[in-house]
């Protein structure tokens, strides 16, 4: 059986033509307006996105509308994205990831930070919450390779990053000095990139 | 050499206040070492967000693709924005090195005039309509909209302006455009600029700190001096309490 194109709703498979690339491919057809590719598109990062979303914003409603967000910006802008840059994923979860945490620091800057939100839960690295983790492979290398950070790394990281704190907090909460949290979250990414085998991310 | 390098994890995981993030925007259009740091962090942070996928509802899905379906994608952007061509910088002479940076100095001043920020990917924010969103006192009203979607206007009382943000709003039909107005006390609406992409945060002109109430209207593509039609969106404003009456 051989296709001419990819099969909507088949989502992207392990085998020959790499994720990346489809996705890639998939984003790059939605800049021309095919509403099928982006339907493809969805269905292959939605939950990625949304369980980013979840878990800087513990709501799943706010995580739904900042999900709805970042999928309109992403079709809005889909002709800026650049493969030479990054990856498609990569360039979704950084619109999910911004959006997510402008609204958890402006919610807190009214006040309405949940009370609840200690950091103590945050820095659990394995999220009960993460219902389709165990699922995927490349999840556990994630935690694997979590795992091999220092614990003050893997701290620094998760608040910065799964919790949306700036670096300045982080120094708060882990009672660092503030030039120490960032050197802590930049040595922590450094690890987890080499860990988990990111390469150079532009390619000519 | 400056302590700035060592921002970069903390950029790239969104982890700047809006200050140091504006100045490390600064720093990347210089820095390609950093931009390719950047890069690979947000390749490795996106491999974080493995470990927490869930699946959204199904109905996040037809909401989304109902929103897709009711604007086109923004065409390509001129490559103006492209701050440097030098993505991947091959080891070059010293001079050479001087040289680039002082050519990219030149061009990063060139740019700050422009308001111009550096994103890897050309992701754009607003910076005034984030500041509005970001601002502490912000207060955001969303009213539906009869042709569908819904309109969302975010008043900063203290930074005296507000954004209008569509969500699935349909574009305005050929010849027409979205206008927004507000009102002040015991006035007539005034207007306060046009919308022409109802997708894209838009700033409103004018004092929003103290108007009673804001509205937007389909217009003539050229804009009207008062309302023609019945405005298709009406956002009561309070007064902010506590208000600094500035005389």
């Amino acid at each position: 059986m051989s296709h001419l194109r990819p099969v909507p709703n088949d989502p992207p498979s392990e085998e020959g033509g790499s994720p990346a690339a489809h996705l890639a491919e998939l984003l790059k057809r939605s800049s021309r307006g095919d509403e099928a590719a982006f339907a493809e598109l969805y269905d292959a990062t939605s939950a990625r996105a949304f369980g980013l979303a979840v878990r800087v914003l513990r709501d799943r409603a706010q995580a739904e509308e900042v999900t709805q967000e970042s999928y309109l910006d992403c079709w809005r802008h889909a002709a800026r994205f650049d493969v030479a840059k990054g990856s498609a994923i990569s360039w979704l979860l950084t619109i999910v990831h911004r959006k997510a945490v402008d609204r958890v620091r402006s919610a807190e800057a009214s006040g309405r930070r949940d009370a609840a939100y200690g950091h103590r839960e945050i820095s659990v690295a394995h999220d009960v919450t993460a219902e389709a983790a165990t699922a995927s492979l490349e999840a556990t290398r994630v935690r694997t390779a979590l795992a091999d950070l220092t614990t003050k790394q893997r701290e620094a990281v998760e608040l910065a990053f799964l919790a949306g704190y700036t670096h300045t907090e982080v120094a708060g909460l882990l009672d660092l000095p503030v030039g120490t949290a960032k050197t802590r979250i930049r040595d922590g990414l450094i690890r987890l990139r080499d860990a988990l085998g990111v390469g150079e991310v532009a390619q000519a | 050499m400056s302590d700035i390098h060592a921002l970069s994890g903390a950029y790239a995981v969104d982890a700047l206040d809006d200050t140091e993030r504006t100045q490390f925007e600064r720093h990347l259009v210089v820095c390609p070492e950093c931009r390719a740091e950047v890069g690979s962090f947000r390749e490795t942070s996106a491999l974080l967000a493995e470990a927490q996928a869930q699946t959204p509802p199904p109905s996040l899905r037809d909401k989304v693709l109902a929103d897709v379906s009711a604007v086109r994608p923004f065409p390509p952007q001129a490559p103006a924005t492209e701050a440097s061509p030098a993505h991947l910088a091959p080891v070059v002479p010293l001079r050479r090195r001087i040289l680039t940076s002082l050519v990219a100095a030149a061009a990063v001043v060139l740019l700050a005039l422009g308001a111009f920020t550096w994103h890897p990917w050309q992701h754009d924010h607003v910076s005034v309509a984030d500041q509005i969103r970001q601002a502490p006192d912000a207060v955001s009203v969303t009213e539906p909209v009869p042709g569908g979607g819904k309109l969302t206007l975010i008043r900063s009382a203290s930074l005296e302006r507000a954004v209008l943000i569509g969500s699935g709003v349909p574009e305005p039909a050929a010849g027409t455009t979205y206008q927004m107005w507000l009102q002040q006390p015991g006035q007539d609406m005034v207007s306060a600029g046009l919308m022409p992409d109802p997708g894209e945060p838009t700033v409103l002109t004018g004092d929003a700190a103290t108007a009673v109430a804001a509205a937007v209207s389909v217009e003539p593509e050229a804009g009207s001096a008062h309302p023609t039609t019945q405005p298709i969106a009406v956002f009561p404003l309070k007064a902010p309490s506590g208000g600094d009456d500035a005389a």
